[in-house]
């Protein structure tokens, strides 16, 4: 108890950028459920695979302490390799996972459980990325991989400055890059969905499939549009967790993607700024929690979070519409 | 394939010709073959770089695993993705209860597994299985890490140290039994290597691979009497059209919480083998990937028919000792093979015949329509 109320506004500050994470992976989930209705299961692996092309990035451009105008050019190339692999994964796994069932018409469950082939496949191949070495004879890119089990870490290295303070915790450089870089995303995505003629389709999808294809808008081109902007903020959020964390590894989308699954339906699966704000509550709650509670129990507040969310409002902070989302 | 069916279709009418005698004595040798299996070391079946009995264990043991997600996944359609879950507290409830607090006889150990586990799937089923039927996935996912994380942090499990000198069920040393073994195509008797019938070691799987295959064949009749009863029909409703069922007067959510219960009830008794087996457990034996192994094995097996599933368990664990190639990548296989299953044959390897039944009538059905439609 003393934990939390000493160190309150660090729990809160750390809570809000981790929470940023979450908040844009959730988009994934939630933009996807409102178009699709369906748990895009395997949205955890696309954040994955961004965060290990963000690490490879900077290892081949070499990267190592930086500060300054280097600090932000490094910044750019991760973020940058980390949004497109993402989103090239999201659309791939659209095209293969989803599309094929869609044509079908094949029932949830089905979908559920081709998403959950997709994302052990995916992750699983991480986890295996050194086998072809042998048989290409590229064993000299040994090192460059990292051992497919265990954690790879970012090659960046900042050096953590207290920025400015908020009451009794300073805010560092870190803290303040991912917040900053997580809301410029999220404004430009709101405002996107919001006011752009694609959102206005996306919206119209979510709301009424039929009479959206009656209006004149291709389902199929906005389903792909759903996969790449949850893709590309997906990778966004995987630099961001890179900058915090400091390492991946091949299996680190797993407790990402629950939580960040958690904060989609804590905001109202369907619902854009409910996952922003979903994703911000978990956060915050998750370190009040282990403040509590001791950290090892962090990952079980998350979980226990859920499941009373599921059971007293199952709609979420904000209800569930994409569609209702007026411009 | 339409060959392959017509083969095994004839096989079947020839079969049901014969006298009720001559069946029941086939069956007889078939079920005696199969207990046999670890004695008689098949040449191709038997796996060469692990040991043939461990593997057959497995094979039984996860038989058992995917009898019962069978019932949750397959009879009532629930998505379960946290049945490692209760394999997990079957698994510590016999650690726990006879190892770390407490020096119960395994007799006693496996009714306590298998109550514990019915009392923890009430638990998590009666507040979740009213959420919608995707959301229940992810929440079960929820719970089998939460189970994970609770036995790796509490030191009450003795955290990731595990438990060690579970107990093995008692032993009753009557003779010995040689194995065969094989050179080519010819036949030896090995005197070295022999079964002591029913000495419970560790040295030696045969024993637990016959207690668990009688199991298996107890919980496949259960099973069977389940689903041909008020219960399994009140589940196919249920499964089918949930609202229907409702209306018809099943009461929904209580079937549920059954299958739900008795599903976990079986994982519990397949992790209270695996305790007595290892002799000892450690929160690692428990990691969420085996949730999907599971559930691999219940939708390539063909979700709802009982035989499938066994026979996809026992080929999913079969396949990767047998090819130790395949060893490493396998989940990435399951992976790869529960997306193609997913598009390509969604009701799995050995469907049910219900399912098969029930396409047969849709066409029908869609016939009549289109000449419906023609001649209008």
């Amino acid at each position: 108890m003393d934990l939390l109320i000493n160190h309150f506004w660090e729990l809160t500050i750390t809570g809000l950028a981790i929470g940023a994470v979450y908040a844009l992976v959730a988009l994934g989930y939630t933009m996807v459920y409102g178009v699709l209705r369906l748990i895009n299961f395997a949205h955890s692996e696309v954040f994955m695979w961004g965060s290990f092309a963000a690490v490879w990035a900077l290892m081949a451009v070499g990267a190592g302490k930086a500060s300054g105008l280097g600090l932000a050019g490094y910044l750019v190339i991760g973020f940058v390799a980390a949004m497109t692999v993402s989103a090239l994964i999201a659309m791939l796994l659209e095209r293969v996972a989803y599309r094929p069932l869609r044509k079908r018409n094949s029932p949830p469950l089905i979908a559920l459980i081709s998403a959950i082939g997709a994302s052990f496949a995916l992750s699983e191949l991480m986890g295996l990325r050194d086998k072809p070495l042998g048989w290409f004879n590229l064993e000299n890119l040994r090192d460059y991989l990292g051992r497919p089990r265990e954690n790879l870490p970012l090659p960046l290295q900042i050096q953590t400055k207290a920025v400015f303070p908020v009451f009794n915790y300073d805010v560092t450089n870190i803290d303040l890059i991912v917040l900053l870089s997580a809301i410029v995303m999220m404004v430009i995505l709101d405002q996107f969905i919001r006011r752009s003629r694609l959102g206005r389709g996306i919206r119209a999808v979510a709301m009424d499939p039929e009479a959206a294809a009656l209006m004149g808008i291709n389902r199929d081109r906005v389903i792909r549009l759903t996969f790449l902007i949850g893709g590309i903020m997906a990778g966004a959020a995987a630099m961001m967790y890179l900058l915090k964390i400091g390492v991946t590894r091949y299996n680190a989308g797993f407790i990402l993607g629950v939580k960040a699954f958690t904060a989609a339906v804590l905001g109202g699966i369907g619902n854009i700024r409910g996952a922003l704000l979903g994703g911000f509550v978990l956060g915050v709650a998750e370190n009040y929690g282990s403040a509590l509670f001791g950290s090892q129990w962090k990952d079980v507040v998350a979980f226990l979070l859920l499941v009373v969310i599921l059971l007293f409002r199952p709609t979420g902070l904000l209800g569930e519409s994409l569609g209702k989302a007026r411009a | 394939m339409n060959a392959v069916r017509n083969f095994f279709h004839s096989i079947r009418v020839r079969l049901g010709k014969l006298p009720r005698w001559a069946q029941l004595v086939l069956w007889g040798l078939v079920v005696l073959l199969v207990y046999l299996l670890p004695i008689i070391n098949p040449p191709f079946l038997t796996t060469t770089g692990s040991d043939f009995g461990a593997v057959l264990f497995s094979c039984a043991m996860y038989s058992l695993v995917a009898i019962g997600l069978n019932i949750v996944i397959g009879y009532a359609g629930l998505l379960d993705l946290g049945y490692i879950g209760f394999f997990a507290i079957g698994a510590y409830t016999v650690g726990m209860l006879g190892s770390a607090h407490a020096t119960l006889p395994l007799i006693l150990l496996v009714p306590a597994a298998i109550v514990v586990t019915m009392i923890s799937g009430v638990l998590l089923g009666a507040p979740t299985l009213r959420v919608r039927g995707d959301y229940l996935a992810i929440v079960t996912l929820g719970f089998g890490e939460i189970v994970r994380l609770v036995l790796v942090n509490s030191g009450w499990t003795n955290g990731s140290r595990g438990i060690s000198n579970i107990p093995t069920p008692p032993s009753i040393e009557l003779f010995d039994i040689p194995h065969i073994s094989w050179q080519g195509l010819t036949a030896f008797v090995d005197l070295e290597t022999t079964t002591t019938f029913l000495k419970f070691s560790v040295t030696d799987s045969v024993p637990y691979y016959w207690l668990t295959l009688t199991l298996v064949f107890i919980v496949l009749f259960l099973d069977w009497l389940m689903q041909n009863s008020r219960v399994g029909r009140a589940w196919e409703a249920t499964r089918e059209d949930e609202d229907a069922a409702e209306l018809m007067g099943v009461p929904t959510f209580r079937f549920k919480l059954l299958a739900f219960a008795t599903g976990a009830a079986i994982g519990g008794l397949s992790g209270a083998m695996f305790a007595t087996k290892q002799q000892f457990i450690n929160p690692e034996n428990f990691t969420i990937i085996y949730s999907v192994l599971f559930v691999a094995m219940v939708v390539v097996g063909g979700q709802g028919n009982r035989w499938g599933v066994v026979f996809a368990a026992v080929l999913l664990t079969w396949a990767p000792e047998k090819f130790r190639f395949l060893a490493d990548g396998r989940f990435f296989l399951f992976g790869i093979l529960l997306m193609a299953l997913a598009i390509f044959r969604p009701q799995g390897l050995i469907p049910p015949k219900r399912t098969v039944r029930a396409r047969k009538a849709e066409e029908e059905e869609t016939e009549i329509l289109e000449e419906g439609h023609a001649h209008a």
